[in-house]
């Protein structure tokens, strides 16, 4: 199946600058192989031990394939393929203000 | 160091203020290539979903996050975008040739320092490290607004830049001290 795929822009210095590029697979997992075939290097920034890097979405024809099978998620003729950062964050985890920063260090050091 | 204009500063944290206590969350879209942020994007805080869809949601992107199973995602302390309206506004942005400039959210009980979520999704290895953070901390009466780089995991703080307008050579700083300098406030 041959699908349309959308690179965020920092996967697009694996493209050569495109946004868009083309790429064939009946599954995400085919996919991903046909584009790391066409430009060497981007599976790395998508897939993780066999699994979709937590921290990366995809989307197949606007559904989050995580709900549609993961990797073996199918993929249909001129289905729109888009890959994207998650983006999430807020001050949920407790430990905002325990990050060490320079500054604190050097001053507890010197007692200041 | 982030050079923005004042009207975006003043959204963004008009933004914060009216989500108050909820996080709000959004970019600031400007020409590819460039690091000029020129329009407030607000994005809709999907942690605000009702319960059943955030316990959905939750369990599918967030159960692989063996730290924070079982705690609570409330929007008042952590944000995430609605995936409809993040693939809407993507398509916009490429179809302007703009990309993100600014990821910008408030915290509302805490400083407007990145926290752990932060900066590991900022971290991914789709997310574009030319990316600057701003939180905006809604606290107190005075909102606090502070931009980050995040790479790797590292957090490093820049001064921001607050300009009338691109055109005009004059700047006032928003935040004044560096790195250097400890904030003992």
């Amino acid at each position: 199946m041959a699908v349309t795929v959308s690179v965020p822009t920092i996967l697009r210095t694996h493209t050569g600058g495109e946004k868009s590029v083309e790429a064939k697979g009946a599954t995400v997992a085919e996919v991903i192989d046909d584009l790391e075939a066409r430009h060497p290097g981007i599976a790395a920034r998508l897939v993780k031990d066999g699994k979709l890097h937590r921290f990366v979405n995809i989307y197949v024809d606007d559904e989050d394939i995580r709900f549609a099978g993961g990797l073996e998620a199918p993929v249909g003729e001129n289905s729109t393929f888009t890959i994207l950062p998650a983006v999430a964050g807020g001050a949920a985890s407790a430990s905002a203000t325990t990050f060490w920063r320079a500054a604190d260090v050097r001053t507890r050091v010197a007692g200041g | 160091m982030l050079v923005i204009r004042r009207d975006l500063v003043d959204e963004i944290v008009a933004h914060a203020r009216a989500e108050h206590p909820h996080e709000a969350c959004g970019l600031i879209a400007g020409a590819e290539g460039a690091e000029r942020p020129e329009r407030v994007i607000r994005m809709v805080n999907a942690a605000k979903a009702d319960e059943e869809q955030e316990r959905a949601h939750r369990e599918v992107l967030l159960g692989e996050h063996g730290e924070y199973r079982g705690e609570a995602r409330s929007s008042l302390t952590y944000y995430t975008y609605d995936p409809a309206e993040y693939l809407r506004v993507q398509r916009e942005m490429d179809g302007r040739d703009e990309w993100a400039v600014v990821n910008y959210h408030s915290h509302t009980r805490s400083e407007a320092y990145p926290s752990v979520v932060d900066t590991e999704l900022a971290s991914g290895p789709a997310s574009d490290p030319r990316i600057h953070y701003v939180i905006v901390a809604t606290r107190s009466e005075d909102a606090e607004v502070r931009s980050y780089r995040i790479v790797d995991g590292v957090v490093a703080e820049e001064d921001i830049s607050v300009v009338e307008s691109y055109a005009v050579e004059s700047y006032m700083f928003a935040h004044t001290g560096a790195d250097d300098v400890p904030d003992n406030s």
